[in-house]
Order: structure tokens, then sequence, then C-alpha cells
């Protein structure tokens, strides 16, 4: 299944890539298995999104899909059924910092 | 000859380039826009070969790589490699702290409110390549450690034994939090090394990193207890002339100090200065006993005193500065010039590069009697350094 990911610029500027990614995700689609086919195919997005270690979600970086936070939900939980058949994408937004 | 000025700034890193006679500069970035880059290096031993610190609150720390001078970048840690079935393999140039058996009793240190907290990296704040082997880098982080790589930056090992310090549970941040910002390599003794830590001090180790000693006596700190305290202080920065190793230079968060003996002592030399508090310190290229400092008006008040931006230069090693004035603004300036942002270049005269938190990179071709700004309007600017190449 090809599942389409939306990153923030910073992070498609230092995985040098243009536009969404579509990632094969075998087995159930959710944010784990998701980030698991990002940072196995884009090794440097390892620890920007979430913990090296811990995967915990970084502080400042939230998931967002078909108008939902999806943020808080376990990162084991199945992501909606259009995103993981890729009808919509899953969004990596970085927060808004002003000043 | 060519110089080569690696500047680090909040939103990327930009480098100046000049030829021997350093009067007109070309400018390339930024690089890596919008992260913030604490620190980039290059290799006394391959000059092409550059290492940069790139974080972001945001999205953490990545270590960045050139092999061709700047021209083109890689994340060593970043590239994806196959495995022995074929199938691609990540690699990451993660910072993880040793929890192995000399990490794991360390596993805490003091917080501001007097209870222990566990080390958690937060970003690499200084890199220093080896003076010998251009694979070999070291890295100072937040919270305070010091990491090695021999592979190019590919990798990250620490060098548990500077946390292993009987003080290291003792360690806690200042305001700017706890970070290890200064690695001084020996040119005579690849064994030797000091790091400095805010705020806990210096430390030495003569074996390569394995074990370290506390070398803060004769440093004095008001915001302390015990004043002459074995730990605890803030040093800001620490600078070595590389023909005489036996002698430091430190800028602390309040005093000039030098050193005589390899950092055993420590002396005041603040001298006649308008103010001792500061963050960068330098020393000649070629002139052992000339130190370079930029007073700040105090630890509450980040600006130059007077709002005159000034350059003092002491050639007797401390204790009788001059002001160097010479093209720097000496009114209603109120930049700050941190810790990293002070380079000197191996010309002759020798060059002396800083540059301020106004985003403007000074830069004086004559031991610091004449200055005159490379750039005005970069982002602010957290670390300068300088490559002198044939």
């Amino acid at each position: 299944m090809t599942v389409r990911l939306i990153l923030p610029s910073h992070l498609r500027h230092l995985a040098r890539i243009e536009g969404e990614i579509g990632l094969e995700v075998e087995g159930v689609v959710s944010l784990c298995t998701l980030l698991d086919a990002l940072e196995e195919a884009y090794p440097v997005l390892r620890g920007t999104i979430r913990d090296h270690l811990t995967l915990r979600r970084r502080p400042f970086i939230r998931f967002f899909a078909l108008q939902q936070d999806l943020s808080h939900q376990s990162p084991e939980a199945p992501l909606p059924e259009a995103v993981a058949r890729g009808v919509e994408p899953l969004l990596v937004i970085a927060a808004i910092a002003g000043g | 000859m060519k110089v080569r000025v690696l500047v680090g700034t909040r939103k990327g890193a930009f480098i100046l380039s000049a030829d021997g006679k350093r009067e007109t500069w070309s400018v390339e970035g930024p690089h890596f826009a919008g992260w913030e880059i604490y620190h980039l290096k290059g290799s006394p031993a391959d000059p092409n070969r550059l290492y940069v610190s790139q974080s972001s609150g945001w999205f953490g720390q990545v270590i960045q790589r050139s092999d061709d001078g700047g021209k083109s970048w890689d994340a060593p840690g970043g590239g994806v490699t196959k495995s022995p079935q074929g199938l691609p393999r990540g690699e990451s140039n993660r910072f993880v702290y040793d929890t192995s058996e000399r990490g794991r009793p360390l596993t805490t240190h003091q917080w501001y409110d007097g209870t222990q907290r566990p080390w958690e990296f937060k970003r690499v704040w200084h890199l220093e390549p080896s003076l010998s082997d251009p694979d070999l880098v070291y890295a100072g982080v937040e919270d305070a450690g010091l990491f090695r790589s021999t592979d190019g930056a590919h990798s990250w090992q620490e060098l548990a034994g500077l946390r292993g310090h009987t003080s290291g549970p003792n360690w806690q941040p200042g305001a700017g939090g706890m970070c290890l910002h200064t690695i001084v390599l020996d040119g005579h003794d690849a064994a030797r090394m000091f790091v400095a830590i805010s705020a806990a001090g210096v430390f030495r180790s003569e074996d390569g990193g394995t074990t370290w000693q506390a070398t803060n006596r004769g440093l004095r700190s008001p915001y302390l207890p015990d004043q002459d305290s074995e730990v605890g202080h803030c040093v800001h920065r620490l600078a070595m002339h590389p023909a005489r190793p036996q002698v430091l230079f430190m800028q602390k968060h309040w005093d000039v100090m030098r050193s005589d003996d390899g950092g055993d002592s420590w002396h005041e030399i603040s001298g006649d200065l308008p103010s001792d508090f500061g963050f960068a310190i330098d020393v000649h290229a070629h002139q052992p006993d000339t130190v370079y400092v930029i007073p700040i008006k105090s630890d509450a008040e980040h600006y130059p005193p007077e709002g005159k931006l000034r350059v003092f230069r002491s050639r007797g090693g401390g204790h009788q500065w001059e002001a160097l004035t010479n093209g720097l603004p000496q009114r209603d300036c109120y930049v700050n010039v941190l810790r990293d942002a002070m380079a000197v270049d191996r010309l002759d005269p020798c060059g002396i590069y800083f540059g301020t938190t106004g985003g403007q990179v000074y830069r004086s071709s004559d031991e610091g009697d004449h200055w005159a700004p490379i750039v005005r309007d970069l982002p602010p600017v957290l670390s300068v350094e300088v490559q002198t190449m044939p």
C-alpha cells in the first residue's frame, strides 16, 4: 500500500525531497509503521520527527489528516482508512513560532 | 594564501572568502537555511573537510559534513547503506549517553531546584576536529558531555569518563543550559585536551579523554556558596596558543583568567578592562602573549559598556589592555559577541574576526588596529571560525 506523506519544508530540504512522498507500508498503517518506513527510506530524518531512543513525537511536531489532529493517538493505532489507502495524505506539521 | 571565515548563525551558515589581502570578500549562504548553526569548523588536517552542527528546536540535531570546502554537504549519519541481505539500512548520527558500566552511575545531575535529573541530549554546541586526522572529531553537547567520532561523524561515542568525574552529580545548568562549549586540543600531545562546561568549569584529560581532572583552582565565583569550589564555575571560553600549551587564557562569566601550569592553577588578568564580563577570548597567531577579549557590560546587560563596541588587546599576556576601536561603532551599539564568535587567521600580520548578535562580522587585517565589516546584516551570529589556506 502506498501511503502519502507531506513533510514540513525544513525536513524536505534536509532529506532532499520535493513535494509529497509515497511510502510503501506493509500490514497495518499506523504512525509507527509509517514513520518506520519513512526513516528506512530517509535515515537522515531519524530523530527529527520522533526521538531516537524513545520514539516519542518531538514536542513541536504534529500529525494531521482529514482535518483531524492525530498527534495524540497511540503510535500503534491504525491511521484512518483514507490515509492507509493513499487517498488522503498524512501531514507532518511544525508548530508555528512568532516573534 | 586564502582565508575562509565560517560563520554559524541562528538561521543558517555562511562562508566568507578572500585572498591573502583580505580586502575583497565573497559571501556564500545561507547553507542549511532556517536551521540554527551553533558551530562549524574545518579540519586542520584537511581544510576541505568541514563539520557543521545543525540543530532546531523543532527537529533536533543533525551533523553535516563537506569534503569540498562547503560546495556540497552530506549528513554522514543520514545515508542509506545495504545490509548483507541487500536491504537498505539506515545509519544515524545520534548522540546517546553512555549507560554502560561507566555511564550508569552518572544518569543524573543537579537541576535548578537542587533535585537530581536525568541527562538529556539537547544539541551540539561545539565541534573540534582532530589536528591530524580528518575523520576524528569531538563534539561538546548539552546536557554537558563529550562525544567522539572516528569515522568522519557517521557515528558518535561518548567519552563518559568526563561525566564520570566524581563531581558530575553536582554539575548544574546556568540560565543558558548546561553545555560543554569549549574543546581545546594540545598539538604537542594528542592525548591531552581541555574542555569547559557552563556551569561546571574546566576539565583536563591526559589520556585522550578517558579520565578527567577538574582544573579550576584559583577561580572565584561569587554566585557560589563556596566561592573557591572545585566545580560550579561558569567558564565561558578557553584559548591556547598552539606553541605554548601550558599557558591557557580564560574568559569566565566575570573575570579574565590565565594559567601558566596547564590549568593546575589560575590567576586573574582582568587588569584595567572596563568590564571583565564577556564571552569571547582568543590569542594572536604569532604572539603567544597577545590576547584579545571583547568586554560585555554585565551578566544582566549583554552588550558593550557605554554602547561602544571595543576589542581589547593585551600584548603582555594580560593586566594591561588597550582598546581597539578604529572602524567599530563607538556609540549606540548594543550587540553581544558570543563565546565561539571570535577567531584569528594565521597570516602575517594576523587577522582577527568576530561576529555579533546584530549580524555583523568584523575583520581586522592588522592585528586589531583597524576594523571593517565583511557583512552587516546576517542573522544573529553564533560562531566564527577561520581557515588559512595556501
